[in-house]
């Protein structure tokens, strides 16, 4: 058991280290202080405000993790996570703006609009590969311009609130009852007291019934074994009967279903948008392909880089007092990020090589002796290769 | 190519008809057809700027940093590394670009762009060649470092400095200056000024003449030396894959690492050298649209490096292929800066469409039915797209390379042939 978890950590351990060395180094080059800089960095993080803040920016990050975690489980590059969410989002605020529904439906209703228009755009792609075979990588970055590109013409042609005189880009403001209200009271509940101004947003909740919802499907379902024997070896799971295009289908309807629920924390819970505009967070898609990637797909470890992620966010924050850019969250996030997916890499083969070997030896060994454990190599250890 | 698949070649007495439908000849044929096709549009229209000088030097502009994107991807590809992470290299180009363009001029920019992007390739190749890190995955995290890298360096080198920010550099030291070509455009030849003989065609209005005439003299007016250059680069790469030994390596690398191990090739040295090339060429891109805007600007790339993915598989993976699509692309790009962009979107829908219908009649008449209904459908939308829009919105031109290139992988994936072993993490040993 620790030894597991002692496996799945150290390239990660190895990747922060590294990315604190690079980004102290550039500091040096840059004629900044380090050592002052990371401590700065604590102290801004050290607060509940500023633990607040980290979650509800972690949210719809680890959502967006998910959404391309699905489709990495099995290979495909889900790449138009960031179009899909877009055009999502922009639909379904509108429709929100335009029905009025009781509270709860009201909300439902929004879900339902998002997570159809992002499954139905990465369906595309998905048609596109099975019936004419067209790379999944190709047509979902083709996608995403295209998303982009049709939703500032809905926004700016159809969608466009015109009682705010039409000037700001942006769609009607949703009613309260398509408002998903923050987590303050249910924290107060138990005793812990906010600062007067720090919401906990009221998306966390979904995220958490999302990355549970998405363990049980991959680690307890049918669909969740054929997909990841799908990603392991294509040719295994076909010669087991999964059905190849039914996969490729599915999957990428699921990737985009769940990437069209990347904006509605946004939309539904923070105070700040309610309504998709020009403001509207344009990359959070991108964003979790390099979390998905950092958290080996798996849904708790998807959550951790969302977390890291959205703390060294916050971190940098305050830095400018101290004349070291902010910037430099960004260099942290990258060398971060590029080591952990060389280390991983090299874990895998590492891993790959020491379960040959032990079965290599076993084989020989069982010219003599009675028959050995087999293989120790099961698909539950086993990771896909991204 | 095809005429080896012919079953019964007369290599003795070809027809005059025979040999002017031979590959050799298509490229005429096409450009011709593609003039023809916007001379009709730009008089059933009644808009001379579709072909005019200026219209068409604004789309070289254009379609020069997107050209490059594809080579870039076209020299990777080949040598065996799918680079999705060249868009950030175009990044890493700009910012080198901005900032020796700033401290040393124009033409330090450049070279600046292309060491900028050498050194997003060679990072990426470290992740992709020595660890064998799946390329999309490596290719994602370079797209997602060089932004960073690029702000961190603008925050440190240009915030407080005259006209410098974290989104902008001071701007460049100079032009990089302007060829005009004698005698085609008039340029100077030894302090002489020569006739602009595609001027002059150009001002008869003729069908076809003065469309000749407003392509070449766009393509030979006032055009950037790095443009020029960028023009270069498509010959030099196109004749250094194919016509020498490491041209040869490269593309084995990409084709058969296992066999060009076997003969003693090094494959983790050439496709070390493929993305050394093509981060160097995304770069270049990258130093590109920074002469032409006259400083860095943060999100100055704004998705051309994919893009230029897309000239890439437009263009089957060949150069004059991926120069077509750049064209194509750095039109449909370069009519939005024009004076009267809605104009010229209906005028260009115009000639997309009459060229879709002689498309359907050609494919008819080769008794392709399932190509030609296809064409046919696209066609009248396209018409009904050219009478509906009464003044298109420009979003609908931003889109229009992206939807092009699915369509045209849609149409033509069986007929692409991306180089066989490329992606494939490879190891010596392997098979």
């Amino acid at each position: 058991m620790f030894e597991k978890i002692w496996r799945g950590a150290i390239a990660p351990i190895i990747a922060a280290l590294a990315a604190v060395a690079i980004s102290s180094i550039a500091l040096l080059i840059s004629g900044n202080d380090p050592i002052e800089a990371f401590v700065e960095m604590w102290k801004t993080i050290d607060s509940t405000e500023s633990v607040v803040l980290i979650i509800n920016r972690a949210v719809p990050y680890y959502i967006s993790g998910v959404a391309v975690a699905i489709g990495f489980k099995m290979n495909l590059f889900n790449i138009g996570s960031n179009g899909q969410y877009l055009l999502a989002a922009l639909i379904a605020g509108w429709a929100g703006s335009e029905v009025s529904l009781p509270p709860v439906l009201h909300v439902m209703f929004i879900f339902l609009v998002a997570v159809t228009v992002g499954g139905l755009w990465a369906l595309i792609a998905a048609i596109l590969n099975v019936t004419r075979n067209v790379n999944v990588v190709v047509s979902t970055i083709m996608l995403n311009y295209i998303a982009i590109g049709l939703s500032s013409f809905l926004l700016a042609e159809l969608f466009r609130d015109e009682e705010n005189g039409g000037l700001v880009a942006q769609t009607k403001e949703l009613p309260a009852s398509a408002q998903i209200p923050p987590l303050n009271r249910v924290i107060e509940f138990f005793g812990f007291n906010f600062a007067p101004g720090v919401n906990l947003y009221g998306f966390l909740p979904f995220a958490i019934v999302l990355g549970f919802a998405y363990w049980l499907l991959l680690n307890r379902s049918r669909f969740g074994y054929d997909l990841r024997l799908s990603g392991l070896n294509a040719d295994a799971a076909e010669a087991a009967g999964v059905n190849p295009k039914k996969m490729v289908l599915i999957t990428l309807f699921l990737s985009g279903a769940v990437a069209g629920m990347i904006g509605l924390p946004y939309l539904l819970a923070d105070p700040n948008f309610h309504k998709y505009g020009d403001a509207f967070p344009t990359m959070v898609g991108f964003t979790g392909l390099g979390l998905a990637l950092l958290g080996r797909n798996n849904p708790i470890g998807i959550a951790a880089a969302a977390l890291v992620w959205a703390t060294i966010e916050r971190a940098t924050q305050r830095l400018g007092p101290l004349g070291v850019p902010p910037e430099i969250g960004r260099i942290l996030q990258g060398s971060f990020l590029l080591v952990a997916v060389i280390a991983y890499e090299v874990v895998r083969r590492r891993n790959e090589a020491a379960a040959v070997a032990s079965a290599a030896a076993a084989t020989i060994a069982h010219k003599h002796d009675p028959p050995p454990d087999p293989p120790r190599e099961s698909l539950e250890k086993q990771e896909s290769p991204a | 190519m095809t005429t080896t698949m012919n079953p019964a070649p007369a290599p003795a007495r070809t027809s005059m008809m025979t040999r002017l439908m031979s590959p050799r000849f298509r490229v005429m044929w096409i450009t011709l057809a593609v003039v023809t096709v916007m001379s009709m549009a730009r008089i059933i229209a009644d808009n001379d700027d579709l072909t005019s000088s200026g219209t068409i030097g604004v789309a070289l502009r254009t379609a020069a940093p997107i050209g490059l994107a594809g080579l870039s991807g076209l020299v990777a590809e080949r040598s065996g590394t799918i680079n999705i992470g060249l868009d950030g290299m175009m990044v890493m180009g700009t910012i080198f670009a901005g900032w020796w363009g700033w401290q040393y001029g124009p033409w330090m920019a450049l070279l600046g762009g292309i060491i900028g992007g050498m050194l997003g390739g060679l990072l990426m190749s470290v992740a992709t060649t020595t660890f064998g890190v799946n390329h999309i995955v490596a290719g994602v995290a370079i797209n997602l470092i060089a932004p960073g890298i690029a702000r961190f360096m603008a925050s440190e080198l240009f915030v407080g400095e005259q006209g410098g920010s974290v989104t902008s550099s001071p701007g460049n030291k100079g032009d990089i200056g302007e060829l005009t070509v004698p005698f085609l455009s008039g340029g100077d030849l030894f302090g002489w000024q020569t006739p602009d003989i595609m001027g002059w065609l150009e001002d008869t209005g003729w069908f076809i003449i003065a469309d000749i005439g407003g392509i070449v003299g766009g393509l030979t007016t006032n055009v950037s030396w790095d443009v020029v250059l960028t023009i270069g680069m498509f010959f030099a790469i196109a004749y250094l894959l194919w016509h020498t030994p490491l041209g040869l390596r490269l593309r084995f690398s990409g084709e058969r690492p296992s066999a060009a191990d076997s003969l003693g090739v090094s494959v983790h040295l050439m496709r070390y050298v493929g993305m050394a090339m093509s981060g160097a060429l995304a770069g270049m891109g990258g130093a590109v649209l920074v002469l032409f805007a006259g400083r860095y600007q943060e999100n100055q790339v704004a998705g051309r490096g994919f893009l230029g993915l897309a000239t890439m598989i437009f263009g089957n993976w060949m150069p004059a292929g991926t120069a077509a699509g750049a064209a194509l692309f750095g039109y449909a790009q370069g009519i939005t800066l024009r004076t009267d962009p809605g104009e010229l979107v209906r005028a260009l829908l115009l000639a997309a469409a009459i060229g879709l219908v002689l498309t359907t009649i050609l494919m008819a008449i080769r008794k392709s039915w399932e190509g030609a209904g296809f064409v046919a459908v696209t066609a009248i939308v396209t018409f009904w797209a050219y009478f509906a829009a009464e003044s298109p919105n420009n979003q609908l031109v931003f889109v229009t390379p992206y939807v092009v290139t699915l369509i045209a992988v849609s149409v033509g994936a069986q007929r692409l042939r991306p180089p066989a072993e490329e992606g494939i993490p490879w190891f010596k040993g392997m098979q």
